[in-house]
């Protein structure tokens, strides 16, 4: 059978089969790309505005932001006056492989120091945090400085959505794109004029 | 005409002749039941097999019930559940056979796989049977998964959330993967519709024909047996293995025997305990979905455990992801890591089993770890264990190429 192969046949066969697979490539794609977000699903991912007038010093609030809770906590100062001493055990202090906006700086995490904005999803396998706001030992850490703790797998964050060393997420907590409309109005999923 | 229908009528006489002629129904039966020759020596172990195609019927057949009542609707669908249960005639009947089904699928296979593990029915000439047998079992476990989202609980919620996480850990496209597979920001409607359309379409599809394809493979190179002998070595002069005995009438009355006995206590927790306290149907999940609020525990149905465990005993996402995977993926290539030529356990010394023993025990309690919360023993617990998971397929590699082991007979001897 392969002494007389008919050369122009067999580059024929070749070439068709390449077309086909080609051909099959490119059929591949609607199928594949009907599985991303509709328009409808983009358009539901819009800003969200919330009003933080009424979140007293210490308090947090949880608000839903393209389905994911968002966490907004005014911190009191001796929450955020204990943030530079923890550095030496958290991954990522300076949140230099955060998943954040580039107008939040690196420690306070906010555009305004004393008002943390984050998405209150585990980077870990996406848990919701829970809210530890009390400078009191705790069970799963005896030198708790106020932070947030994941019920599912353990993952510690400081009062910054900083990732403690030594649990499993290894990412600090997202912050969101968001902006201060005024003093009292934030939204969510904004950058504001040309961030 | 008259020589013609005569020269090509070896069908047979009569109806089934004439069908014989064009679609060879008879041969078929013959080759796959009543001349299918499978060694005399099957014991319990070989129950696992039929029963897992029973279950599979059970699934379709409650599936196909279930799809009649309810709607993939993220508004809906937990309302519609809770309307199979109350309001359908025997609804709750047909979702319990449904829930515990499920269940039940993993317990058998469990034990086949184990089967397989105990008389080296991975081993030349059956590795085919055996890769077919894995790509069956990583179907069963996406369909499972997508099965337990449909309820639309909150902890389907959250284990869908978990689970389409892991996509996160490939590198560069993790995150754009994410969201392709949830077909939005979060977890919604979006996927939820379309985990129906694979669960109830799609991956049914492949697992029936990836099963007539693993019975294919199997009858291609006849069943393995608990003396791991071959069978065909020794024939008679009608070419008939000597200890073989045909499928049908011999295993067919066997396995219902078999099927009894498994209706028997299937139904016992069909009607007296169908969520197994927790285990086969979580509480958990008898509240409707909230993406606000993560449920305490988050944890796999028990059958995915074993590999949970494996995920939270390493302290990286992306490590853990691997490490999971892995302990799938080196099953896949058990028919190349054994290189004993021994196949039965029978015959294999003590080293081997102890070690394939101890092998189960961690793999059980493995999945035992994965339902407990996260302290840090249970934790150091899992990573040993873990270790161990891999450990055995390592040391099985290097121990079995030149392994001690007792004299294999020529024949099956009678008992």
């Amino acid at each position: 059978m392969t002494d007389n192969v008919n050369k122009s046949r067999r580059t024929l066969l070749l070439s068709t089969g390449a077309v086909g697979v080609v051909g099959a490539g490119f059929a591949a794609v609607p199928f594949l790309k009907s599985w991303l977000p509709s328009e409808r699903a983009k358009a539901a991912g819009g800003p969200v505005k919330v009003d933080i007038s009424k979140v007293e010093s210490g308090q947090m609030l949880n608000v839903l932001w393209r389905g994911q809770p968002v966490f907004l906590v005014n911190r009191t100062d001796k929450q955020t006056a204990v943030l530079e001493s923890l550095n030496d055990r958290l991954k990522d202090p300076n949140s230099e492989s955060s998943v954040q906006p580039g107008y939040i700086d690196n420690i306070y995490r906010a555009r305004k120091q004393n008002f943390l904005v984050v998405v209150g999803i585990c980077t870990h396998l996406g848990c919701s945090p829970k809210y530890y706001p009390d400078l009191v030992p705790q069970q799963f850490d005896s030198e708790w400085k106020g932070g947030f703790f994941c019920p599912c797998h353990s993952s510690r964050f400081d009062i910054s959505g900083r990732v403690f060393a030594g649990s499993p997420a290894s990412r600090n907590l997202d912050i969101p794109p968001y902006t201060y409309l005024d003093d009292n109005t934030i939204e969510i999923g904004n950058d504001g004029e040309q961030a | 005409m008259g020589k013609i229908a005569s020269s090509s009528n070896k069908g047979g006489s009569g109806i089934m002749g004439w069908v014989n002629d064009r679609l060879p129904v008879t041969q078929f039966y013959k080759d796959h039941l009543s001349e299918y020759y499978a060694p005399k020596n099957f014991n319990f172990w070989y129950f696992f097999g039929s029963l897992a195609l029973l279950v599979l019927v059970n699934q379709i057949l409650t599936g196909i019930w279930l799809t009649m009542h309810y709607k993939p609707d993220a508004a809906q669908a937990f309302g519609m559940v809770e309307y199979i249960m109350r309001d359908v005639p025997w609804g709750w009947l047909i979702r319990y056979l449904h829930t515990t089904g499920a269940s039940a699928f993993f317990i058998v296979i469990y034990f086949h796989m184990f089967r397989g593990l105990l008389y080296g029915s991975y081993k030349k000439p059956r590795e085919l049977v055996w890769l077919i047998g894995m790509v069956i079992y990583l179907a069963l476990m996406a369909e499972a998964f997508m099965g337990y989202v449909l309820p639309w609980g909150n902890m389907s919620y959250w284990g869908a959330k978990v689970i389409t996480q892991l996509f996160g850990a490939v590198p560069f496209v993790g995150d754009s993967l994410v969201e392709w597979v949830r077909g939005d920001y979060l977890i919604s409607d979006a996927t939820l519709n379309r985990f129906f359309a694979l669960h109830v379409v799609a991956l049914p599809l492949v697992i029936v024909a990836l099963v007539v394809v693993h019975i294919a493979a199997l009858h291609a190179v006849g069943s393995n047996n608990p003396e791991g002998v071959d069978i065909k070595k020794h024939k008679d002069e009608n070419g008939k293995p000597l200890d073989g005995i045909p499928f049908h009438p011999y295993y067919t009355v066997k396995d219902i025997f078999g099927v009894g006995v498994f209706l028997l206590i299937f139904l016992f927790i069909v009607f007296v305990k169908p969520d197994m306290g927790g285990l086969f149907l979580e509480h958990d999940n008898y509240v409707p979905a909230n993406p606000a609020v993560t449920p305490e525990h988050i944890k796999p149905v028990w059958y995915f455990t074993p590999f949970y465990a494996m995920l939270r005993a390493v302290p990286d996402m992306q490590m853990g992801a691997l490490i999971m995977l892995l302990a799938i993926v080196v099953l896949f290539f058990l028919p190349w890591l054994d290189r004993s030529p021994v196949k039965s356990i029978r015959y294999r010394r003590w080293p081997y089993k102890l070690m394939l023993g101890l092998f189960a025990v961690a793999f059980v309690i493995l999945g035992w770890l994965g339902m407990q919360g996260a302290t840090e023993l249970y934790k150091l617990m899992a990573q040993v264990l873990t270790a161990y998971y891999f450990f055995y397929f390592i040391w099985l590699f290097i121990y079995s190429r030149n392994e001690k082991y007792h004299e294999v007979p020529e024949r099956i001897e009678d008992h």
